[in-house]
């Protein structure tokens, strides 16, 4: 009888050890993006998107288990690629994601998925990954930098504007919003400015525009730049008679929070809105709200896009998910729900998708936007053609 | 017509630095102490300001609560961190503050939250006033302008009419004099480091309507008040003022002409490209030149 206690514990070892093969390991998934400093809230909308959906899922994606590595790049490149370092090399996490600024995607991604490791953009687009330097391994599920400008530039056209001043930061991204939204525009240009980045004060440029007299102002300033800009442009009463348009990106949930009134009527493109009336997207932005007490920005829903399609892809490969080749056949493949609507990938694993057109109102107490209408059915970006995979 | 308004836009980007530069000149010429955490102390003063404005609906209490606030903050650092420094050199006191700033972002977001803060001038101040025929100019701004000339004036008169200012100035320069005398140099020192503070928390405050309040936002202002306080020699205020709207004035003026006189010679879309980059470095420039011409800055601190 003495022998039997060890028996048992050998036994309980015995199934313990079974039990741990039986547990399939996580994927690992490791996202780097933007938590502080200036342009924290983009990353923390793409961080809460995600988790979102993983959190409904109780941890799994696609019935796989999931660890998050989730680590701040404080919007510097260097840090971003030691990170990503970090997380290919000793980590070896099997998905990486959550990159905001295209400086620093241009600086990490072409390394990572030459590596042979997955990257799923949920923000930044630069040209050159969606043309010249496609990849099998690059998937971007937000949009090609230029797209949200294209869809302003016809938007600005149709609406009838003939002379319209153009203002940008002076970085790689502020030239190809610029050169997106001349792409589609047909009239006359009254300016074109670029401004430094992160620059606070406006007067200088807001006094040149009124002297140049436009009939509209078409600008490009993400973050803190877009709430300085919009709030001194209304503070010198030009709001009324010279109307302002741009990208979401100048006009999301959170910058509208901070601007106020000072942004109402503005019109602004998106390739989501919070509004959008689909299944998919109705009950995110309930989940959303009840979650964070916030609504949903372009952001949000683009991180949590990005995990839909893990989730899509992961339920296909099952436990194969190590296998990079089989992963990323289930990725292109693109079958998930987005909230956005329709979307599906082009030749250049980049989405093919509606782009609408959203006007800034009071809904009670918040500023918030609203859909208007769609600008571009089945949208592809110009770059498309450049990429040679197939 | 168009000069005019872009040189007042000047001034007022000047005033904005003289608020900020003229605490941050006191501490760094009295106190020998760099304070990198002074952009932290005028994000204190912002989000201050917004939360008190939007609780109580005035701006004026919003701003009072932002200096106080602001001042708070700084005696706390002081007595916690700086006063362990001061016979440090210069790279420890940078870490040390550098550390503040960090802890000083997290702290506000982990507080405030990620997302910007919504501030509005008040009702009265939220029109535009024709300073020139043709030429509405937002009253707002010209408010900021009277505020830094009151500041201005009250500073004056506190460093050379005042007994706390001939301590503050004999305090610079005689230390241990003023000490032998029994005087409590510390005490001067929270004093001085709590002004300085309150000035920033101003600068917040009166930033907050134009600006995005979020997390950061100091460190944004803090390298152009470095630049303002090196122009105009370390530890004078007037040299601040001086040099606030030097630096306010080139920075606003290159940026609004500097695309026009370029396009005279060149093709427009490379003049807008190099202008944009050129009137970025015009500040760094003009600090290169002053620092050729007057390596000790535009005025000398008291008394040395």
């Amino acid at each position: 009888m003495r022998v039997s206690p060890f028996i048992r514990q050998a036994l309980a070892m015995t199934a313990l050890c079974v039990s741990v093969q039986v547990l399939a390991e996580p994927a690992k998934i490791g996202m780097i993006t933007t938590l502080s400093g200036g342009g924290a809230s983009l990353g923390i909308d793409i961080r809460d998107g995600f988790e979102l959906a993983v959190k409904e899922r109780n941890g799994q994606l696609g019935g796989i288990d999931v660890e998050m590595m989730i680590v701040d790049d404080g919007r510097k490149v260097d840090n971003a690629k030691q990170i990503a370092t970090r997380m290919v090399e000793r980590d070896q996490v099997d998905v990486m994601t959550g990159i905001v600024w295209s400086n620093l995607a241009m600086a990490v991604i072409p390394g990572v998925t030459a590596d042979g490791t997955i990257y799923i953009s949920p923000n930044a687009g630069p040209s050159l990954l969606a043309g010249k330097r496609c990849h099998p391994n690059y998937f971007n599920v937000a949009w090609q930098n230029d797209n949200l400008h294209e869809a302003m530039g016809q938007f600005v056209s149709d609406q009838g504007y003939q002379n319209v001043y153009l203002m940008a930061p002076n970085y790689p991204a502020g030239k190809d919003a610029l050169a997106g939204f001349k792409r589609f525009y047909q009239g006359d240009i009254a300016g074109e400015v670029y401004t430094k980045l992160g620059q606070v004060d406006y007067a200088a440029e807001i006094a040149n525009l009124r002297a140049a007299s436009p009939d509209a102002v078409f600008f490009f300033l993400p973050g803190g730049m877009g709430i300085n800009f919009t709030k001194q442009y209304s503070q010198a009463g030009l709001k009324a008679s010279i109307p302002l348009f741009g990208p979401a990106f100048s006009f999301d949930e959170g910058i509208l929070k901070a601007v106020g009134d000072a942004a109402l009527g503005t019109m602004n493109t998106s390739q989501y809105s919070h509004d959008l009336d689909n299944p998919a997207n109705r009950e995110f932005a309930a989940k959303f709200m009840e979650t964070y007490g916030r609504k949903p920005s372009l952001y949000a829903s683009q991180g949590y896009d990005t995990a839909l399609l893990l989730d899509s892809a992961f339920q296909v490969v099952g436990a194969d998910f190590k296998d990079t080749e089989k992963l990323r056949r289930a990725l292109a493949k693109a079958e998930f729900a987005s909230v956005r609507g329709e979307f599906r990938f082009g030749n250049n694993q980049h989405p093919i998708q509606s782009i609408y057109v959203r006007e800034v109102i009071r809904d009670g107490d918040t500023v918030t936007n609203q859909l208007k209408g769609t600008v571009f059915t089945n949208h592809q970006d110009a770059y498309a053609a450049e990429c040679q995979m197939k | 017509m168009l000069f005019l308004e872009q040189l007042l836009n000047g001034v007022q980007l000047g005033m904005m630095l003289f608020l900020m530069a003229a605490g941050l000149t006191l501490i760094f010429g009295i106190m020998h102490l760099i304070n990198l955490a002074h952009g932290s102390l005028y994000m204190v003063g912002a989000y201050v300001t917004a939360t008190v404005s939007l609780a109580s609906g005035s701006f004026a209490l919003g701003l009072v609560g932002g200096c106080l606030a602001a001042a708070a903050c700084g005696v706390l650092i002081e007595m916690l961190a700086m006063r362990h420094l001061y016979h440090r050199d210069h790279l420890d006191q940078v870490l040390a503050t550098f550390g503040i700033i960090l802890t000083a972002n997290e702290a506000t977001k982990m507080i405030f939250g990620p997302q910007a803060l919504f501030l509005n001038p008040p009702a009265w101040l939220s029109t535009t006033v024709n300073i020139l025929p043709e030429t509405p100019y937002p009253a707002y701004r010209l408010f900021v302008i009277v505020a830094g000339i009151v500041v201005a004036l009250f500073l004056r008169h506190l460093i050379t009419h005042t007994r706390i200012g001939m301590l503050i100035r004999a305090g610079a320069t005689h230390r241990e004099m003023v000490t032998a005398l029994g005087f409590n140099i510390s005490l001067l020192f929270t004093l001085v480091f709590a002004l300085g503070a309150a000035l920033a928390g101003l600068a917040g405050g009166l930033a907050g309507p134009l600006l995005a309040i979020e997390v950061g936002m100091g460190e944004q202002i803090l390298i152009l008040t470095f630049v303002v306080i090196i122009i105009g020699g370390i530890g004078s205020v007037k040299g601040a003022l001086v040099a606030g709207l030097l630096v306010g004035v080139v920075d606003t003026l290159s940026r609004a002409f500097l695309p026009t006189v370029l396009k005279t010679t060149l093709p427009a879309a490379s003049a807008d490209a190099l202008a944009g980059s050129v009137s970025s470095m015009a500040i760094y420039i003009l600090m290169a030149v002053v620092l050729v011409v007057r390596p000790q800055g535009l005025y000398n601190a008291y008394g040395t």
